[in-house]
């Protein structure tokens, strides 16, 4: 537009003079200046901002995106076997078709009227939801887990009328710092140990930390490490005969094969739907979850959007609309049950239609093959000399904990040089996890070939040797 | 009379496809899509996977999940959108405070590219740089937007970013050993819901400004709220009346003489990019909705993100990682000594961010400044037409020029007709058109707020107008055919006394069943 005095940007139609003059007469005005008239000149910005020249042409445009973009590697041009909150699973192309359609795309808050099909299609991610965690409420989606573990324990401690939270050290520590950042200054947290030599958690602290201040216990199943915790109902049982509420994070791509934690005790039950088709997107492809039973204490804390099913005048009709409204900062501000706007929505609705795609039989077929997978990675990679799998006796689902200290290497060494052979190694957990030292957290997934694990294997002898 | 006369509403029928629920379709045995078979040696190598897991912690019944076959899947969700309006299909300017602008479709398309959506967050540094040159850039970007010294485009939303703001104000007065004394935020009625309940979450008490009679936050009332327990402000400017305060550098001023912070909700800067910032109104803070201002698409309510931008002294307390350049590579700095932790997984909504970037640089500074010229001469034109309807009003500031939007007030109508803000909305849906009332309370009575944004043609405008005029005069000479209204939606007038009763309510098709149908019980 610098050198081009008079061009009409695609974005902007009134900018056409012809136009721009109509509407100013119209106004009464005869420049768009005096529209500012009431920002005082001392509040005028006066510099001028130093932005790149414009793009102006969508060639130019494009072309310059793709040249900055083309300095990524994705986990598609190498294998990949990071997790640790996000994980590479395989996306079914409807669900992109989906979540492309314009109207779905670009809709915001439109009434139960004109956009009924977005209350529909976000009443069907939860129920279906429903159906996996085997639970009768599921909330509009928020920003990710941390946000979806933070509510959960906010609720928790509003139910139970207590202010102190025992939270298991095997949860990702990102998440930790989220939650402890969300309940600052308001919530207590105390961290239950996890036993080391099983990765799962340490029942006698558990018995020796709760107390009749405890609102809740928050854990994770499977744990940050991917152990499975099977003790889920000793677990809940010591909590409830404190009078407390038991919180589990659940990974729902694990719920075709695992039994859900409601079946063993669990009040509120949260994570993440990224795994269900959405994309990685460098972890912006998050959105959280919260379920819970249908009792009347429970739903009144969510301060989450939640679409019910309801009647219209025609019969047979269905209709949708917010259940109990008035819980929210929307309706209430300060006094609203925390506080809800614009969160994760999209990403609500291509979870519906993954679950909807893979069906019962699909989320078996899923759940079975990344056990197989990664337990034939674990098998591998354990018969590498100088590499051990921790909690190699505990059972895994989808990532687990690799230990490097043998081999007198640092992960960030390994990973470097795996690089270079087109692969990204495990997460390193040497900063997150001091005490495990140079270890790293692989994930193997549906999307992982037994060639691609074949050649991590190869890689890491290569690199050991 | 309507003040557009030429222009005629549309015979518009929104489809309406009867479409049952997900649960009702298909049949036992169909499959939507198929999985892999196990390879054989990894089948001969492990067994079949479950062998290794505790017997009570396999899962006994399968997940009821509907069982349908892929096409039809795709139709059930395509019928679903087709009953969503969506703004790239609507004249979408009756969801004032919210923004609704183009969201350009190569922005789309270079989003969804696997250059991006491939990505895993923890890759090393070296195989990500595009990316985050794209963060770093954006951040330059909205330095010279606001003036500000440093952002983090980690919260997820707007609401996000006004709870990072909350996180760094306790962690500023915790570094001068006044966090305990100062426990109060200060707030305006005007100012979004969040502004108010996302600190509250973490013990604040919340005093809200209430607007003088010209419809401006009260400065004799923030005398009377401000003191040695201030711990901040969080306030916009203009607010959802539309009506700049000009006197914001006194409010920032009285809350920093007392210690405060000021933290600035942009929400509503679609008006004055380039033209009136953050720095020079003296604010420590400031956020700007990147799905707002910055175009990234709403998604039937997000994702979405909050760009949180700080003054050089608040930096240190910035949620981690940061973005930094070397000179010669991109890197995540995790190294900010008095950081808050984190708001949201990972470095915030990625596509988001990009989709801001590709945004801003296609317009340039001329670009954003004709954006805001032009959404400010749309709003002035669109309130001169509204005005001129009856019944509506445009309470405050009369004779002003207004920013971005307006709230207005049905509440003339409503007395002489018994029609309200809600039957009115229900009856433009007839037209094609959304119309939204306004964030609670409702300060102005029978309240609607257009934003027009910088996107709409004139033409559109004036159908949107069209369309009050229409249901305005309806309310006058046949106010049933309102009453009764929406007669060409996808559904009829919805029978609600359920939502609030806890014997009724049903979140789920599970509890539906329950409830409704004595099933599964």
């Amino acid at each position: 537009m610098n050198t081009k005095k008079n061009l009409v940007h695609p974005y902007i139609p009134n900018s056409a003079p012809e136009i721009k003059e109509k509407m100013m007469r119209e106004i009464g005005i005869d420049d768009i200046e005096e529209l500012y008239n009431d920002i005082p000149d001392f509040l005028r910005f006066k510099g001028r901002m130093n932005l790149p020249d414009p793009l102006l042409s969508e060639i130019d445009l494009k072309s310059h995106a793709e040249r900055i973009l083309s300095k990524n590697t994705t986990c598609q041009e190498s294998i990949s076997f990071l997790g640790g909150g996000c994980w590479q699973h395989y996306v079914p192309a409807i669900c992109d078709e989906i979540n492309q359609r314009s109207e779905f795309l670009t809709a915001y808050a439109g009434e139960p009227y004109e956009d009924h099909g977005r209350f529909h299609a976000l009443f069907e991610y939860a129920s279906m939801m429903g159906e996996l965690l085997e639970m009768d409420v599921v909330n509009v989606p928020t920003y990710d887990w941390g946000q979806a573990a933070s509510t959960a324990i906010m609720m928790a401690t509003r139910i139970a009328d207590r202010t102190e939270i025992l939270v298991s050290e095997s949860i990702s520590p990102d998440r930790l710092l989220i939650i402890q950042n969300y309940c600052n200054p308001t919530l207590k947290i105390k961290t239950l140990k996890t036993d080391y030599e099983t990765g799962k958690i340490d029942l006698v602290d558990l018995e020796d930390t709760i107390s009749n201040k405890t609102a809740g216990v928050y854990f994770e199943n499977p744990s940050y490490f991917g152990c499975i915790e099977d003790q889920g109902t000793k677990i809940s049982t010591i909590i409830h005969d404190n009078d407390a509420l038991c919180i589990v994070g659940a990974d729902p791509v694990s719920l075709g094969v695992l039994t859900p934690p409601s079946s063993y005790g669990a009040d509120i039950v949260c994570g993440d739907i990224q795994g269900l088709g959405i994309h990685m997107q460098y972890g912006g492809g998050h959105a959280g979850f919260i379920a819970t039973h249908d009792e009347e204490k429970f739903v009144m804390e969510y301060p989450s959007r939640l679409f019910g099913v309801i009647p219209t005048i025609v019969k047979g009709e269905y209709g949708f609309g917010d259940v109990t409204y008035d819980r929210t900062s929307f309706s209430k501000r300060e006094k609203g049950k925390e506080f809800i706007g614009t969160a994760a929505a999209l990403w609500g609705i291509t979870a519906g239609v993954y679950l909807a795609l893979l069906g019962p039989r699909g989320m078996q077929d899923l759940g079975k093959l990344i056990l197989q997978k990664s337990q034939y990675a674990m098998e591998k990679i354990s018969t590498i000399d100088k590499i051990d799998i921790i909690f190699e006796k505990t059972p895994h689902f989808k990532e687990f904990v690799v230990d490097f200290n043998k081999t007198q290497k640092k992960v960030s060494e390994i990973n470097e040089l795996l690089v270079k052979r087109k692969i990204f190694g495990g997460k390193d957990l040497s900063k997150e996890f001091p005490n495990l030292r140079e270890s790293a957290l692989f994930c193997v997934t549906e999307i992982h070939k037994k060639d691609d694990i074949d050649k991590l294997v190869l890689g890491l002898e290569g690199i050991i040797r | 009379m309507s003040p557009v006369k030429k222009i005629k509403v549309r015979n518009f029928h929104q489809a309406k496809w009867d479409e049952p629920i997900i649960f009702e379709l298909g049949t036992k045995g169909e499959r939507g899509i198929l999985l892999p078979e196990i390879e054989g040696e990894i089948e001969a190598a492990v067994g079949d996977g479950l062998s290794k897991i505790p017997k009570h912690m396999i899962r006994k019944q399968p997940p009821r999940l509907p069982e349908i076959s892929q096409m039809q899947i795709l139709k059930h969700y395509l019928r679903l959108s087709q009953e969503t309006l969506g703004a790239d299909l609507n004249v979408d300017i009756g969801q004032g405070t919210c923004t609704m602008k183009y969201s350009p479709k190569i922005n789309e398309i270079l989003a969804t590219s696997p250059k991006l959506t491939a990505l895993h967050p923890s890759q090393p540094i070296s195989t990500v740089q595009g990316i985050l040159e794209i963060f770093h850039k954006t951040d330059l970007f909205l330095r010279e937007i606001s003036g500000l010294d440093q952002f983090t485009l980690q919260p997820a939303s707007g609401s996000q970013a006004i709870l990072t703001m909350s996180s760094i104000i306790k962690a500023y007065h915790e570094d001068n050993g006044e966090n305990k004394q100062r426990d109060e935020i200060i707030t305006t009625i005007f100012s979004h819901p969040s502004d108010a309940a996302a600190p509250a979450v973490q013990g604040y008490k919340i005093i809200d400004i209430y607007p003088n009679q010209e419809g401006l936050p009260d400065l004799e009332a923030l005398k009377e709220a401000i003191s040695d327990r201030t711990a901040g402000l969080f306030i916009t400017n203009p607010e959802d009346t539309g009506i700049y305060n000009p006197k914001i550098k006194e409010f920032t001023r009285m809350i920093h003489e007392v210690g405060g912070l000021c933290g600035y909700d942009q929400a509503n800067a679609n008006g004055i990019l380039g033209i009136a910032r953050a720095k020079e109104a003296d604010f420590d803070m400031c956020f700007f909705n990147l799905h707002k201002t910055f175009s990234s698409p709403h998604g039937c309510g997000g994702p979405s993100a909050g760009a949180l931008g700080v003054k050089k002294e608040l930096i240190k307390f910035l949620p981690i990682p940061l973005v930094g350049y070397n000179g010669s590579e991109y890197y995540l700095d995790y190294d900010v000594s008095h950081t808050i932790g984190k708001v949201r997984s990972y470095y915030g909504v990625v596509s988001a961010v990009l989709k801001a970037y590709l945004w801003i640089i296609s317009l340039g500074k001329e670009g954003l400044e004709e954006v805001s010229r032009i959404a400010v001469l749309n709003n002035n034109y669109l309130l001169k037409k509204v005005l001129e309807i009856s019944g509506t009003s445009a309470p405050y500031a009369e004779g002003h020029h207004r920013i971005e939007q307006v709230r207005y007030s049905w509440s003339k109508l409503t007395e002489e007709t018994g029609i309200t803000t809600e039957d009115i909305t229900n009856r433009m849906i007839d037209f094609g058109f959304h119309m939204w009332s306004s964030h609670h309370p409702f300060i102005v009575p029978q309240p609607f707020t257009l934003e027009p944004t910088e996107s709409y043609s004139k033409a559109e405008i004036d159908e949107y107008i069209a369309g009050l005029a229409k249901v305005a005069k309806e309310a006058y000479t046949n106010p049933e055919i309102v009453k009764n209204a929406p007669h060409r939606s996808v559904v009829h007038k919805l029978i609600t006394n359920s939502l609030d009763d806890p014997d009724k309510w049903a979140i789920t098709w599970r509890a539906y069943l329950k409830k409704w149908k004595n099933d599964r019980i």
